[in-house]
């Protein structure tokens, strides 16, 4: 039962039942408007008869005299049809016609009037319904002309009842319907519901069913699904967040306590030179474990802000060059060559200091993973090379950094990008591991993807950034 | 010269006190946005170091107020929050610099006296001169000595700010922020490449250096030992 009070609680079946209401109102009234003109028309016909046929027997009468008027009764009776005659004398004493008695009052009747009169038809009296005037002759006899209508009304009851009948089928039909309606919108909610509930719980992997046949609810439920997955990664990548903190900054900060207690377990020599030198190492390693948190912080910022892209317009192949110009000092005395080769006016609408950023990280790892290939300086005889590029392509700008250095193997491409994650072969590196994840970041924000390549030898990796329509189109 | 610490964290703003004496300046502590406000309303003070986060008034409104009141004295927002929006939010509301939390005091202490010194009306000298070492801002001409000294534009970007601030230590970030106008930090060491760069040009044929650097701190262009 509750099953039933709950369908009848959903908005589908108060919908279908007012749509039903409505229908019912219009289609009675229709029929109800239909049937009485009908009757009118009907009855007004008979009316007009009736008056006609009076007219004719007074006329009939009057010329004639009451014999003529009773033949003419005799014909008329016999004749068929619906007309009823009785024709009477002043007491009330038959003398013709089809009727042989009518009631008391239907007899001092001034005008048309109904009534039920008995006619024996194939052996049996059955009482009919019927209409009729009575006309007063000059001789005190009277004439009462009427029609039987048994036929009329019984036509009227049959709408009556057929409306009737309809109706009901119509209510039942329609409270069906509303209900199986109900019942199938109920049972997709319901499934909703039951969806939502059990993610509140905690169970973030579960996803609305699709029945599959792409209708509204099957979209609701698809941009539902993708929702969900999107929040999953998030909480994912804050729990990751949190792993990250318990490891990446709980081991050094328990390095840096350590030796700080290892220092204060020290004898002081003279001059405090070994507290010097324990402070001095603590402070680097804080400066290192608060790059560690910052970067952290902004790749956490990104993320939680990924949607909206806002910033301004400015000429990455300014910013490009710029790096490049950074990047170069450095990059040659590990004995790299850093070649930029980059578009002219390339202008996209984003976060010029973040694009710098991911840029210089990314260059950074170049730079230090080329670097050991050509330990033996820059009087090595081959120099090794990163190319910084910048492409403007339909819709597109592309910055390239391809590096000759030792390269990423395909399985670990997509795990480097991740928080944290670095290469067992590069662990004794210096860096906070998060670098890749801040490009990567900072290329969601910009519409844009950070991919991993084989530069054969080497690494490349391209930050693609889209540029706005407009721009694309006043560039070229 | 004289500074003003906003700050309501006290140990945080004892330590930065005392550091700040400790360099020869003296230094007076608000511990909140009110008392910050009035203080500074009241009395002169060569630079403001205002933390973000006060109780009763938040630095931003601080330093609205003070700007409002046409007070410009120089004002280093100090704050934990340190992404790019956050700094722009603090220039726009009329601070000088910003500088993120935790930082190294020798970084506070360069980028506080460069700010008081951007406070005595900007010399108009077209000519930046440490020693023999003369910076021509009209022709972009460098010489030491009677040698023309060759550089390319970023290197005579990165001397011009170095001799503006002479005599004062100047730290990779403020490099990085003034001559190439980038507010991460990178993470090896491109800055101290540039500087060596630099120096081959002026200082390596010559006796005496005059680029110098401050372990732990950064660059100071000077005449003469640090």
């Amino acid at each position: 039962m509750t099953g039933l009070y709950k369908l009848t609680r959903t908005t589908a079946f108060r919908l279908s039942m007012l749509y039903f209401g409505l229908f019912a109102t219009i289609a009675a009234a229709a029929t109800t408007y239909i049937y009485h003109q009908t009757d009118k028309l009907v009855t007004e016909q008979l009316a007009e008869a009736i008056t006609q046929e009076q007219r004719s027997l007074d006329l009939k009468y009057r010329t004639q005299g009451l014999k003529g008027l009773e033949q003419e009764i005799a014909e008329r009776s016999l004749a068929p049809g619906n007309s009823l005659y009785l024709l009477a004398n002043a007491e009330g004493g038959y003398l013709g016609g089809n009727l042989k008695s009518i009631s008391a009052d239907l007899w001092n009747a001034p005008g048309p009037s109904v009534f039920y009169y008995r006619r024996i038809h194939e052996g049996r009296a059955e009482d009919r319904f019927a209409v009729a005037t009575v006309l007063h002759l000059t001789n005190g006899s009277r004439l009462v002309i009427g029609r039987d209508i048994e036929d009329q009304r019984d036509f009227g009851e049959r709408v009556r009842s057929a409306f009737l009948w309809t109706m009901a089928g119509i209510l039942i039909v329609g409270l069906g319907g509303g209900l199986l309606i109900s019942r199938q919108l109920l049972i997709r909610i319901e499934s909703m519901t039951e969806t939502t509930q059990s993610i509140m719980a905690g169970d973030l992997s579960r996803r609305i069913p699709l029945t599959g046949n792409d209708d509204e609810f099957d979209r609701l439920a698809t941009s539902l699904n993708v929702m969900l997955t999107r929040i999953g990664e998030l909480i994912a990548g804050f729990r990751e967040v949190s792993d990250n903190i318990a490891h990446d900054l709980r081991t050094p900060l328990n390095r840096l306590r350590n030796r700080v207690e290892a220092a204060l377990r020290e004898k002081t020599d003279e001059k405090g030179e070994r507290y010097r030198e324990a402070l001095q190492t603590t402070i680097e390693e804080a400066d290192e474990l608060i790059k560690t948190f910052d970067a952290l912080l902004s790749i956490a910022r990104l993320e939680a802000g990924a949607a909206q892209n806002t910033g301004e317009r400015f000429n990455l192949s300014t910013v490009i060059a710029d790096l490049a110009e950074l990047y170069e000092p450095v990059a040659e005395e590990q004995g790299i060559e850093l070649k930029p080769d980059v578009d002219d006016d390339v202008s996209i609408i984003g976060r010029r200091e973040l694009i710098a950023q991911a840029v210089a990280n990314i260059l950074d790892n170049a730079i230090k993973y080329s670097a050991p290939a050509c330990k033996s300086g820059p009087e090595a005889p081959v120099k090794a090379e990163i190319t910084l590029r910048l492409r403007q392509r339909e819709g597109h700008a592309d910055i390239v950094i391809a590096d000759h250095g030792p390269g990423i193997p395909e399985a670990d491409r997509e795990r480097v990008v991740k928080r944290f994650v670095r290469l067992e072969t590069s662990r004794s590196q210096p860096g906070t591991g998060l670098g890749l994840s801040l490009a990567a970041a900072v290329a969601r924000i910009h519409n844009g993807t950070l991919t991993l390549s084989d530069n054969d030898p080497g690494l490349k990796v391209t930050l693609s950034v889209r540029v706005p329509a407009e721009e694309a189109s006043r560039s070229t | 010269m004289r500074v003003l610490v906003v700050e309501d964290d006290e140990k945080a703003a004892s330590f930065l006190a005392n550091a700040l004496r400790e360099s020869g300046h003296s230094c007076d502590i608000a511990s909140d946005g009110e008392e910050g406000l009035s203080l500074a309303l009241s009395e002169p003070f060569d630079v403001l170091i205002l933390d973000r986060m006060l109780p009763k008034r938040d630095g931003l409104s601080v330093l609205e107020e003070l700007r409002k009141q046409e007070n410009h004295a120089p004002v280093l927002v100090l704050s934990a929050l340190g992404t790019v929006d956050d700094r722009v939010a603090g220039l726009r509301a009329g601070g000088d610099d910003y500088l993120t939390k935790p930082y190294a005091f020798s970084e506070l202490l360069a980028r506080v006296e460069a700010l008081a010194r951007r406070k005595s009306p900007e010399e108009a000298s077209t000519k930046y001169v440490v020693g023999d070492l003369v910076l021509d801002r009209l022709s972009h001409k460098v010489t030491r000595g009677k040698e023309n000294v060759p550089l390319q534009p970023r290197e005579y970007r990165l001397l011009e700010y170095l001799m503006k601030n002479a005599g004062q230590v100047v730290t990779r970030t403020m490099l990085l922020e003034h001559v190439w106008d980038y507010h991460f930090d990178p993470q090896t060491n491109v800055i101290d490449v540039h500087i060596s760069r630099l120096r081959a040009k002026i200082d390596k044929n010559y006796d005496k250096p005059l680029l110098h650097t401050v372990r732990g701190a950064g660059y100071i262009l000077r005449d003469g030992a640090v």
